[in-house]
C-alpha cells in the first residue's frame, strides 16, 4: 500500500469512512465560506480600487446590526452540525462494541509491543483480521507516546501508568504505516511499524503459527507466582474476593461508590490496592508496584477475562496456605516471596 | 523617584526651535538607550532583540526543513534534529510570536494612539525589556550549550525523566521573559484605563488598542499559570519529586492542562493583535470607517474571555474523558465565531472604498486571506471526529502556521510597515517592500499548503525520517521555505536602509487619522506638543476632506 | 491630636506653598497627582490578580492530588502545626491592620503615626517570620522535610499508611514547602517595602496629597494577608487534628 506519492491515505478501516465523509462536509463547508471571502476580498479590492481620478473620500456606509448579527449566528449554526457530527464520530471511535478482541500495546522508547489474547507477542508489526472490531489496550512503560494509525484514522495517546484504549474495524487487507505521533525523544521518527490487515482464514493461519500459549493461561502462571491465590481463593479460607466472572462487572465499593471492574479497575487494584476496596472486605492487600511488569499485568488482565465460574485454580494446586492456615505449613518455603 | 527638577507643566506649547527635537536625537550614546524610560525607544529595543530571535528561530527550521528534504533525514542526526525544532518553537512562540506586536508595536504605539505622554510605569517598562532579554540570553545560552529537545510544549514525563539537555534552563529562562509579558500587559492595561487623553471614551479608542488590551488581560491571567507550571517541573527535577511522575503518583496529564491553560490564550495573544493592526490598516488604505466598529470591539474581548476556556482541545486524543471532550470542542467552536465576525467586518470594510495598494495594504490584505484559511481549517481540528486523525501531524503544523505565520507574522509586517514612518521619520522603498510582500505570499502558500495534504495522509510532527511517498510533499513545503526566507531578509535589507537614505515621511504619510499621526515623525519625547483632545470615533476617514480644509 | 495637628499644618503649608514638592513627586507622564495615585493603586490591584493566577496553579494542584489521595493528604496535614499557624493567622491580621492605619494616617499627614505604623506592620512581618522559621524547624525534627529529612517507614509505622502511599505524602508536603516557602518570600517582600515605605517617611518624601507609595505597599500587604487566610485551611486544617 506504499504507494510513490501520497495523495489520500488508504482507507482501510470502518472509522476511516466515517472520518472521510466528515473531512468531505468539512472540506465543502469550510471550502465555500472560504472561496466566499476571498471572492468578497478580490471582488471588492478590484472593483473599489482607487482611480487617478478619485479625489476625496468615499462617503459613509453605514454599519448595520443586522448583517452583524446575521454574520455572527449564521456561523454559529453551521459550527452546530460540525460539532454534532464530529461528537458522533469520535464517540464511535473511543466506545469499542462489547465483542471486540482486546489486543495489549505496550509502547517504550522505541518500540511497540503487541500482545493477542491468543498468546502472539510481535514486536513493531501488528497482525489483525479484517471485519472484526478489535480494541487496543495502550499503556507506556516510560514516557507518553501515541498510537496512529493513518489508514485506519485512528490516533490514541499512550500514557505511562494507566490504560487508554481505541478501536477499529479493518476492511481493507494490506499493510499500513504504524506511527508514534507523540513526541517521545531522540528516536521518535524510528518509533514506527505496520499493521498487517489479513483475510480472517489467514489470519487464523497466521494465529496457529507459534503461538506460546494464551495470554490468559501466561496470567494464570503469575497469578499462581505472585501467590494471589493464597487469598483470592474460592474455597471458605478466602481472605479476598473471588475473581471468577469479575471483569465487566459493577463492582460496589466499601465507600458507598460503584464502579465497573475494567482494565483500569484491575490495574490500579493490583498496584494501588487500597484506592478502591470492595465493599465487605478488608484493606490488607499489599501493593505490587514495582514487583510486576507491564506484561504481567496485562497477562493478569487477560485471565480474569477469562476467569469463569469455577475456574479459579485451587489453592493445593501448587502453592500453600497463607501462614495464619494451618494446613500445609511445611510447604510454605516452596516459595521465597513473603 | 526620579530626582530631576521638571521645567513647568507640559501644557505650555513648546518654543517653535524645539519642535525638531525628537525622541531619537534628544539624548546619545549607549546609556541614553539602555537607561531610558521613554516607551519608544524601549519598543525600539524590543524591535532589535525579537529581529534577533526571529532570525535564531528561522534559522534553525531552515536546516529542519532542509534535512526533511529526504525520507531519510541524512542532514543532521536525530538528536540534532529534535533539539533544531525544539529551539524553532521555543524562540519563535515565547521570544517572537508572544512579544512580538504587544512589546514592539504595542509599547511604541499604545501611548501615542491613546493621546498619552508615556506609560503609565515606564520604569517597570524598561525592566520588562531587561527581564525580556535576561530570558532570551539565558534561553539562548541553554540551547547553544547543550540545547533541549522535549519540544516547546515541554509535556512530561518526558520533560522530568527522560530528557537528557537543558531542560531547567530552558523553562527558567521562559519563566523570566513571562514575567517580562506580565509586567507588560500590567502597564498596558493600567495605561488603557488611567492615560487616556480628553475625550476619548473606551468606544473612541482604535481597534489595535482593544485587541492589545484584550491580550494585555490574557497576559496577565494566563501567564502566571504557565510560570508556575514550568516552576512545579523545574522542582521536580531538581529534587526528584513526582507532581507529574505517574511512578510516583504525580499525573502528567495535569502538566498538560497547566500548560495549555496558558498556552492556548497565548495563541490568541499572538493572533488578537495582528487583529488589531489589520483593523487600523483596512480602514486607512480603504478611506473608510472600520465596519461594525462595536462588534469587533466585543468580538476581541469574546475572543480574550473563550480562549480561557478551549485549553483541552489540543487534548482530545490525550485521554481525556469522553464528556470533556464534547464541553471542549463545542467551546472552541464558540470561540471561532468571534473571529468570523472579524473577518466579514474587515471585508465588508473594503466595500465601496477607494483602495490604494500600499504595501502595508497588501500585508494586511495577506493577512485577512491567511488568517481566514488558518481559522478554517482550525473548524477542523476543533471537530472531535477529525481531530482523532489530524491531531499531531502536518495538519495541524500547517494549520498553526497559518493562524501564527500567515496571520501574525504579515500582521506584524503590515504593521512594521504602516508605523515604520512614523517610528523613524523615514519612509522605504515602496517598489522593495511590494515584492517582499508578494514574495512573502507566495512562499508562505507554497510552504504549507503541502503540509496539510501531507498531514491528512498521516505525516506525524516531529519527525527526523519519514515515509518516502511523503517527500514530493516535503520537497516543496521546503521550496517555499527557501522563498519564504528571501521574503523575510528583503525588509531586514530595506527598512535599515531607509533609516539613512529613505525620504523624509511627514507627519502623516498615509492620511491616517489616528492620534499617533497628530504628532511629528518621529515625535518628539513627550509624543505630542500639547495633549490632543478627542472629539470624534475613530476611523473617520470619510470626513477627510473637511480635515485637509483645516 | 493638638502636636499633630502642628505637623500636618506645617507639611500642608509645604505643599501649599512649594507646588515644586508635588511637581517633584509628579511623574511625567501624569495630568495631576491624583490621576498618578489612582493609577498606581490600579495597577496593584491587577498585579495582583496576577498573583492570584500564581497561586491559584498551587491551589488547584493541592485540592486536584487531595481528591485523588485524600487519605495521604490528610494524614500529612494533620502533621504540621496548626498551633503555630493559627497564631501567624493573628499575627498578619494584626500588621494588615497597622497597615491599614499608616494609610489612614498619611491621608491625615501624621507623619509620627505613619512611622509608627509602618514600623510595627514591618515588626509584625518578622514576628511572622519568626514564628515560621520556629514551625519550619519544628517540621524539621518531625522529619516532614522529603529529601532532607524525612523517613518513609515512619509512616508506614505509625500513620498505617501503605508504602504507595508515602509518595503521596511528600507530595502534599512539597506543595507545603513551595506554597508557604512562596508566600514567605511575598512576605519578606512586604517587610522590605515597608521598611523603605518607613525610610521615605523618616525623609518627608510624604504629605496628605500624596501617599500613594503607602497605600500600594499597604494593598500588597493585604494580598500577601490573604493568601495567607486561604493556606491556613488549604494546607493545615485538611486533616481532622483529632
Amino acid at each position: 500500500m506504499l504507494a510513490e506519492i501520497a495523495i489520500f491515505p488508504p482507507q482501510a478501516s470502518t472509522t476511516a469512512e466515517q472520518v472521510d465523509k466528515l473531512l468531505y462536509f468539512l472540506v465543502a463547508i469550510c471550502g465555500s465560506m472560504g472561496l466566499l471571502v476571498a471572492f468578497l476580498l478580490i471582488f471588492f479590492a478590484v472593483r473599489y480600487r482607487r482611480r487617478p481620478q478619485d479625489v476625496g473620500t468615499p462617503p459613509e456606509t453605514e454599519s448595520s446590526r443586522a448583517l452583524e448579527w446575521f454574520w455572527t449566528i449564521t456561523p454559529g449554526i453551521i459550527f452546530v452540525f460540525m460539532f454534532v457530527w464530529g461528537a458522533e464520530v469520535y464517540f464511535d471511535a473511543y466506545r469499542a462494541p462489547d465483542d471486540a478482541t482486546p489486543i495489549y500495546v505496550i509502547a517504550k522508547q522505541w518500540m511497540w509491543k503487541f500482545q493477542h489474547p491468543e498468546g502472539q507477542r510481535e514486536i513493531n508489526t501488528l497482525h489483525v483480521p479484517i471485519g472484526r472490531p478489535v480494541k487496543m489496550l495502550l499503556t507506556s512503560e516510560d514516557v507518553i507516546h501515541s498510537f496512529f494509525v493513518p489508514a485506519f484514522r485512528v490516533h490514541m495517546d499512550v500514557l505511562p501508568d494507566r490504560y487508554t484504549s481505541v478501536w477499529f474495524e479493518a476492511t481493507q487487507p494490506g499493510e499500513y504505516h504504524l506511527f508514534c505521533s507523540q513526541y517521545c525523544g531522540t528516536n521518535h521518527s524510528g518509533m514506527i511499524g505496520k499493521v498487517v490487515v489479513m483475510e480472517p482464514a489467514d489470519y487464523e493461519d497466521w494465529l496457529h503459527l507459534g503461538a506460546e500459549g494464551s495470554l490468559a493461561l501466561e496470567g494464570r502462571k503469575t497469578f499462581l507466582r505472585y501467590r494471589c491465590i493464597s487469598c483470592h481463593s474460592a474455597d471458605e479460607h478466602a481472605r479476598a474476593p473471588v475473581l471468577e466472572r469479575l471483569y465487566g462487572q459493577r463492582v460496589p465499593l466499601t465507600d458507598g461508590r460503584v464502579v465497573v471492574a475494567d482494565e483500569s479497575y484491575i490495574r490500579q487494584s493490583i498496584l494501588d490496592p487500597s484506592a478502591k476496596i470492595v465493599s465487605g472486605w478488608t484493606d490488607l492487600m499489599p501493593t505490587f508496584r514495582g514487583q510486576v511488569s507491564e506484561e504481567e499485568l496485562i497477562e493478569l488482565i487477560a485471565f480474569f477475562r477469562s476467569l469463569a465460574q469455577g475456574g479459579t485454580p485451587s489453592r493445593v494446586e501448587d502453592y500453600p496456605a497463607p501462614v495464619e492456615h494451618k494446613t500445609k505449613p511445611a510447604a510454605e518455603q516452596k516459595n521465597g516471596k513473603p | 523617584m526620579s530626582s530631576q527638577t521638571l521645567p513647568p507643566p507640559k501644557v505650555i506649547a513648546q518654543p517653535p526651535e524645539r519642535v525638531s527635537e525628537t525622541y531619537l536625537n534628544i539624548a546619545h550614546g549607549i546609556a541614553s538607550w539602555l537607561l531610558t524610560k521613554d516607551h519608544k525607544r524601549i519598543g525600539l529595543m524590543y524591535l532589535m532583540v525579537v529581529t534577533a530571535m526571529f532570525f535564531l528561530g528561522g534559522f534553525a527550521i531552515t536546516l529542519v526543513r532542509l534535512n526533511l528534504l529526504t525520507p531519510e533525514g541524512g542532514l543532521v542526526s536525530a538528536d540534532t534534529y529534535n533539539r533544531l525544532f525544539t529551539m524553532h518553537g521555543v524562540i519563535m512562540v515565547f521570544f517572537f510570536l508572544v512579544p512580538v506586536i504587544p512589546a514592539v508595536l504595542g509599547n511604541f504605539m499604545l501611548p501615542l494612539m491613546i493621546g498619552a505622554k508615556d506609560l503609565a510605569f515606564p520604569r517597570l517598562n524598561l525592566l520588562s525589556w531587561y527581564l525580556f532579554v535576561t530570558g532570551a540570553g539565558w534561553t539562548l545560552y541553554a540551547m547553544f550549550a547543550g540545547g533541549i529537545d522535549t519540544g516547546w510544549t515541554f509535556y512530561t514525563p518526558y520533560a522530568t525523566e527522560s530528557s537528557h539537555y537543558n531542560v531547567l534552563m530552558t523553562m527558567l529562562g521562559v519563566v523570566i521573559a513571562g514575567f517580562s509579558s506580565m509586567l507588560t500587559g500590567l502597564n498596558f492595561i493600567v495605561t488603557t484605563h488611567w492615560l487616556r487623553a480628553p475625550g476619548l471614551t473606551w468606544f473612541r479608542l482604535p481597534i489595535f488598542v482593544w485587541t492589545i488590551y484584550a491580550t494585555s488581560l490574557i497576559f496577565m491571567l494566563a501567564t502566571p499559570v504557565l510560570a508556575m507550571a514550568l516552576i512545579l517541573v523545574i522542582v521536580e527535577r531538581v529534587l526528584g519529586f513526582g507532581i507529574f511522575d505517574p511512578a510516583l503518583g504525580g499525573d502528567p496529564v495535569l502538566f498538560q492542562h497547566l500548560f495549555w491553560f496558558y498556552s492556548h490564550p497565548a495563541v490568541y495573544i499572538m493572533i488578537l493583535p495582528g487583529m488589531g493592526v489589520a483593523s487600523e490598516v483596512i480602514p486607512c488604505f480603504a478611506r473608510k470607517k472600520l465596519f461594525g466598529y462595536t462588534f469587533v470591539c466585543y468580538s476581541s474581548f469574546g475572543i480574550a474571555c473563550l480562549s480561557f476556556l478551549v485549553w483541552a482541545h489540543h487534548m482530545f486524543v490525550a485521554g481525556i474523558s469522553m464528556y470533556a471532550a464534547l464541553l471542549f470542542s463545542s467551546l472552541s467552536f464558540l470561540v471561532a465565531v468571534p473571529s468570523a465576525i472579524k473577518v466579514f467586518n474587515w471585508t465588508a470594510t473594503l466595500y465601496k472604498g477607494s483602495i490604494s495598494y500600499q504595501t502595508p495594504m497588501l500585508f494586511a490584505l495577506g493577512f485577512v486571506a491567511l488568517f481566514t484559511i488558518g481559522g478554517l481549517t482550525g473548524l477542523f481540528l476543533a471537530t472531535l471526529g477529525l481531530d482523532l486523525h489530524v491531531h499531531d501531524t502536518y495538519f495541524i503544523i500547517a494549520h498553526f502556521h497559518f493562524i501564527m505565520v500567515g496571520g501574525m507574522v504579515m500582521a506584524y509586517m503590515s504593521g512594521l510597515h504602516y508605523w515604520w514612518p512614523k517610528m523613524t521619520g523615514r519612509m522605504y522603498s515602496e517598489w522593495w517592500s511590494r515584492l517582499a510582500a508578494m514574495i512573502i505570499f507566495v512562499g508562505f502558500f507554497l510552504t504549507f499548503l503541502p503540509q496539510f495534504i501531507v498531514g491528512y495522509n498521516g505525516m506525524p510532527r516531529r519527525y527526523h525520517m519519514y515515509a518516502p511517498e511523503f517527500q514530493v510533499w516535503n520537497v516543496l513545503s521546503t521550496a517555499g521555505a527557501s522563498i519564504l526566507g528571501v521574503g523575510y531578509l528583503l525588509p531586514l535589507g530595506y527598512l535599515l536602509f531607509s533609516l539613512r537614505y529613505g525620504k523624509r515621511a511627514g507627519d502623516n504619510p498615509w492620511k491616517a487619522t489616528g492620534l499617533e499621526w497628530q504628532t511629528p515623525s518621529p515625535p518628539p519625547k513627550h509624543n505630542f506638543e500639547k495633549t490632543p483632545i478627542v472629539v470624534r470615533d475613530p476611523y473617520q476617514y470619510h470626513l477627510e476632506k473637511a480635515q485637509n480644509e483645516q | 491630636m493638638s502636636s499633630e495637628g502642628v505637623v500636618l499644618t506645617s507639611e500642608a503649608r509645604q505643599t501649599l506653598d512649594g507646588t515644586l514638592l508635588v511637581r517633584h513627586r509628579l511623574e511625567e507622564q501624569y495630568a495631576d497627582l491624583e490621576q498618578q495615585h489612582e493609577t498606581a493603586a490600579f495597577g496593584m490591584w491587577v498585579f495582583l490578580a496576577t498573583e492570584v493566577m500564581f497561586f491559584g496553579v498551587l491551589f488547584l494542584g493541592v485540592e486536584a492530588y487531595h481528591y485523588m489521595y485524600p487519605e495521604a493528604f490528610e494524614a500529612a496535614s494533620e502533621k504540621l502545626n496548626w498551633v503555630i499557624g493559627g497564631i501567624n493567622t493573628l499575627v498578619l491580621l494584626l500588621s494588615s491592620l497597622t497597615a491599614v492605619l499608616a494609610v489612614h494616617y498619611s491621608k491625615l499627614g501624621d507623619r509620627r503615626r505613619v512611622m509608627i505604623c509602618l514600623g510595627v506592620t514591618a515588626l509584625l512581618g518578622v514576628v511572622f517570620l519568626c514564628f515560621k522559621g520556629l514551625e519550619y524547624y519544628d517540621d524539621y525534627v518531625d522529619k516532614l522535610i522529603p529529601g532532607w529529612s524525612f523517613d518513609d517507614s515512619e509512616w508506614v509505622r505509625e500513620e498505617g499508611l501503605k508504602p504507595v502511599q508515602v509518595p503521596h505524602v511528600k507530595l502534599f508536603l512539597l506543595f507545603y514547602w513551595i506554597m508557604t516557602g512562596l508566600h514567605g518570600l511575598h512576605v519578606i517582600i512586604g517587610i522590605v517595602a515597608m521598611l523603605v515605605m518607613l525610610e521615605l517617611a523618616r525623609r518627608k518624601h510624604f504629605s496628605p496629597t500624596y501617599y500613594s507609595p503607602i497605600d500600594v505597599t499597604a494593598l500588597y500587604w493585604h494580598f500577601v494577608d490573604i493568601v495567607w487566610i486561604f493556606l491556613l485551611p488549604t494546607l493545615y486544617l485538611m486533616g481532622t487534628h483529632k
